[in-house]
């Protein structure tokens, strides 16, 4: 297991490093001399090409992306804001907690939510239960999150006056953005918990388990559950980047002072640097929590932790 | 014997000459929310071809005289703040929003299936690269890497579409690699291998076809997926630009007037959304009619 | 048929009818069937695949599957009592504990995410009085009594062959003692070598536990080697039913002889193995009359109209045909 673990580690370093590749160069090549961009627009050219000496800006691409990996690795330093001149680094790690309790307020909700609904629509199946939760399932992976958004704020925020509109400071201010965020991922729960339950549910083991005289509800709630969350349990994963990248989205409605509003804002002002931080940052994020989830997956099926061995 | 054979035959036939495609369409009417999906399709698509024929108003042409209006006999959904009548935009925002759907997922069609057949075909060196460059994609959540690559191009229809597409190459690639992959090891590739075709022709006439299944659904799904990644960025401004009509960016300018005039949010939402239903019921419809196995 | 000696009876189903009941129609799965079997017999019921034998066993166990399954009418007498009367606790009861079974497939038997040791334990904890760890001794026992080293019971099923996953299902149904096994097809899905193996285990069990059983099959050579008595199966129905002996030399049912024929000797040399011509009837749409005329050669007009009686023709030999009642003038 420990081998497996390092393995991962070990695998997970060049996705990185292609990632970090991947947005260095989107942004390289993007129009703009980031020299201008800092200095502004009435700097002297001698200014600008001491400036592009300094930084490393005249040397071949390679090079730079070589000085940005090594300076990201070993100092954290992935560059500096165009427009508030602090160090990415510093506004993202700011912003961060902000994000990664929206995400994981949302995922949380999407659990205590999807899986119990799943549940019941599969062992319920063609009932009005099962019907209107997959109705409403559909509406949810079809509802855009800033409209949603949009519509909360106007229900909850301006006509019934019951939660804030904005900010994250509080836990009522963290209700709106959470359960708006949340919507696709609940749907997405329920549908996969559902039909994963169905598959389960009909599997011979299942029949074995009924024919021991076992009570019902331990045939399902442990025979049966224990195997249909493994799928649920990879779907978590792939939700949480999704989570992570509606953020950015859901923070601009409700202004949350977190990665996605300042990834926003950045790509407002043409604030590169900034950009490929979040950008970078969230996918590191995203691939430590695959990472994470792929660990408990060989966690609790023990065929892939046998395959480990 | 012959009696019962007899019973048994003009059924048999009558199923064979209806022939697979026919198959599937027949499948597919017997799902009434996937009838509802493909005709709400059916309109959007009938909408945004003659968007000019039907619309009331001009979609871009400012009337100071009438704006912020709630939804009237003269303007049904209502005017915008410039006084832009919200149904003509709406109608002629199925064009843009139909428009980057298909060409986003006929782009990551395209290019994903390619590399995914190519990847799975060829097993070995090849489809190692390939699928690692796709791992590497793939670790950037999609709409963070659409957002990163119109970031980086500027915001403007085309590359709004490129991104959209290409992020969701990788999507595509895994799934064509995967029916590819079960389908290269069936005894009739052995069998078109062995009466000397080349690689090309097997995967074109006899792989591709056999894993259209799952391309079919993923991609009615994927146009959804485009189109509501679509709105998002142009929601935050990186999308098609003002004054065309796009809904994301209906919603976005909409939003600072939603205390007064909510529905200059709510149509626009509500189109976004009965279009992503649409897809996403005739998607799964699809999944089923095509895949009776799968059907519960 | 034999009508006076009752209370002897182990197991006594009488015009058992289970239908499912699915969207393109109704499937008529166990039609009016009837069977009898006695303590410590071991009786073999076999036909084709979906005359009927596992919604049989699994009617048997309350365990159709519902919906779209229901077991429309008729009378399953267990010891006397009438199981489709018992609520679903006392059924719990008798499951596992009075009837097991072990179904046909070991691969997919087993829960995938269990260890064996826990599965057998289940078994007994649920039937007797024991604490967690005394189970999962007993459940080490059981395994050691299949031909398993007890140290695998740690196990998870994917690390065991097809044959040992089956040994373990047996040692499941085993665990507590119970009057009577069904075993569905219990070595289909295994190699031929690991087959024999199995089913001499089955057998020894079975005389050690002096339970009863039920083994469904479609291979004649295995009734030959391990029933008394035999069942034959047709599109829901009993069709024959017969002491072992009686039914191999003289098989009356036309069915019965056509799927004696078919099946290939040792010490005849055929160029081409007769088979019986056609296909087992659409359960949603089973003929009038008697279910196999046909593709029977020898049937009458009445065949066509009337559904047959089962008949006695000596010695507790019974079969439902109009042809050989004629014949026999019974």
């Amino acid at each position: 297991m420990i081998r497996y673990i390092i393995r991962r580690i070990l695998f997970l370093i060049p996705v990185l490093i292609g990632v970090a590749f991947c947005v260095f160069t989107l942004l390289y090549f993007t129009p703009g001399d980031p020299a201008r961009m800092v200095l502004g627009d009435l700097a002297t050219p001698e200014a600008i090409q001491e400036f592009r000496d300094k930084e490393g800006l005249n040397d071949p691409f390679l090079v730079q992306f070589g000085n940005y990996l090594y300076k990201a690795v070993f100092k954290g330093d992935i560059g500096r804001s165009y427009s508030t001149k602090r160090p990415v680094m510093t506004e993202i790690m700011t912003a961060f907690p902000y994000t990664l309790k929206l995400s994981a307020f949302a995922m949380l909700i999407a659990i205590i939510i999807g899986i119990p609904c799943g549940i019941i629509s599969a062992i319920k199946q063609y009932s009005w239960f099962d019907t209107i939760t997959m109705i409403f399932a559909m509406i949810g992976l079809s509802m855009p999150v800033f409209w949603l958004g949009l519509l909360l704020i106007l229900l909850f925020a301006v006509h019934l006056r019951w939660l804030p509109s904005s900010g994250f400071s509080t836990f009522k201010a963290m209700i709106l953005p959470s359960v708006a965020l949340a919507a696709q991922s609940i749907s997405m729960v329920t549908r996969m918990t559902r039909s994963s339950m169905l598959e389960v549910i009909r599997a011979d083991y299942i029949r074995t388990a009924r024919a021991k005289g076992q009570l019902e509800s331990i045939v399902i709630g442990v025979h049966a559950l224990r195997n249909a969350l493994i799928p649920v349990v990879t779907l978590c994963g792939l939700q949480f980047g999704q989570l992570l990248s509606g953020a950015i989205l859901t923070e601009s409605i409700f202004a949350v002072p977190g990665v996605g509003r300042l990834m926003v804002n950045a790509i407002m002002t043409r604030d590169y640097p900034m950009v490929q931080g979040g950008v970078l940052f969230i996918a590191v994020t995203f691939s430590i929590v695959n990472l994470l989830v792929d660990l408990l997956y060989a966690y609790i099926d023990p065929r892939i932790k046998a395959e480990l061995r | 014997m012959s009696e019962n054979l007899e019973n048994v035959t003009p059924e048999l036939v009558k199923r064979k000459r209806r022939g697979a495609f026919a198959e599937v369409l027949f499948r597919l009417s017997k799902s009434p929310l996937a009838m509802f999906g493909l005709a709400i399709i059916l309109l959007l698509i009938f909408c945004a071809l003659f968007a000019e024929a039907i619309s009331p108003y001009s979609p871009i042409k400012q009337d100071l005289m009438h704006m912020f209006e709630t939804p009237s006999a003269e303007h049904w959904l209502g005017t915008d703040e410039f006084g832009r009548d919200i149904l003509s935009r709406l109608i002629y925002g199925a064009r843009v929003s139909l428009q980057v759907g298909f060409i986003a997922v006929g782009i990551a069609l395209v290019v994903g299936g390619m590399l995914g057949a190519v990847s799975g075909y060829y097993s070995g060196w090849l489809d190692n690269s390939i699928m690692r460059v796709m791992d590497v994609l793939l670790s950037i959540p999609q709409t963070l890497l659409a957002i990163a690559i119109v970031a980086a191009l500027g915001p403007s229809l085309m590359n709004l579409m490129i991104a959209v597409g290409i992020s969701a190459v990788p999507t595509y690639a895994r799934i064509v690699r995967g029916s590819v992959l079960s389908i290269r090891s069936m005894e009739f590739i052995e069998a078109a291998r062995a009466v000397g075709s080349s690689d090309l022709r097997i995967i074109l006439r006899h792989i591709l076809p056999n894993s259209m299944a799952p391309i079919i659904v993923q991609s009615t799904l994927g146009v959804a997926s485009a189109i509501l990644n679509a709105a998002g960025l142009s929601f935050i401004g990186l999308g098609i630009q003002p004054p065309n009509p796009e809904w994301g960016a209906m919603l976005s300018g909409g939003r600072q007037y939603i205390r007064d005039f909510p529905h200059m949010t709510l149509y626009p939402g509500l189109a976004i959304m009965f279009t992503i239903l649409a897809l996403n019921f005739l998607g799964d419809g699809l999944r089923d009619a095509l895949d009776p196995k799968l059907k519960r | 048929m034999s009508e006076n000696n009752n209370n002897n009876l182990m197991l006594d189903i009488k015009d058992l009818t289970i239908h499912y009941e699915t969207d393109s129609g109704v499937v008529h799965a166990v039609e009016g069937l009837n069977l009898q079997l006695g303590h410590g017999e071991t009786l073999g019921l076999v036909g084709e695949t979906g005359a009927g034998k596992t919604t049989t066993a699994l009617g048997v166990m309350r365990l159709i599957p519902n919906p779209p399954g229901k077991i429309k009418s008729g009378e399953i007498i267990f010891n006397g009592e009438n199981l489709l009367d018992k609520s679903e606790a006392d059924m719990r009861k008798i499951r596992g504990g009075k009837i097991a079974m072990i179904f046909q497939d070991p691969m997919t038997s087993l829960n995938p995410v269990m260890t064996v040791d826990k599965q057998i334990a289940e078994m007994i904890k649920l039937h007797r009085n024991v604490s967690e760890s005394e189970a999962l001794k007993l459940a080490g026992d059981m395994l050691e009594l299949v031909g398993i080293r007890r140290e695998r019971a740690k196990d998870y099923p994917h690390q065991f062959s097809g044959g040992m996953k089956q040994r373990v299902v047996i040692a499941i149904a085993l665990a507590c003692d119970p009057e009577l096994l069904i075993a569905d097809e219990p070595t289909t899905a295994l190699d031929v070598t690991i087959q024999a193996q199995v089913l001499e285990l089955m057998k020894e069990l079975k005389t050690k536990f002096s339970a009863s059983m039920i083994l469904i099959t479609h291979d004649l050579g295995i009734v030959a080697d391990i029933c008394d008595k035999v069942a034959i199966m047709y599109a829901g129905r009993v069709v024959e039913y017969a002491d072992k002996r009686s039914l191999y030399s003289n098989p009356i049912h036309p069915y019965t002889n056509g799927l004696f024929k078919s099946v290939p000797s040792i010490d005849e040399d055929v160029d081409e193995l007769p088979v019986i011509p056609g296909l087992m009837p659409d359960p949603m749409d089973l003929p009038k009359g008697c279910a196999f005329h046909p593709r029977c050669a020898l049937a009458m007009n009445i065949c066509s109209q009337e559904q047959p009686k089962m008949c006695d023709f000596g010695n507790g030999h019974c079969a439902a045909c109009h042809v050989m009642a004629k014949r026999y003038e019974l």
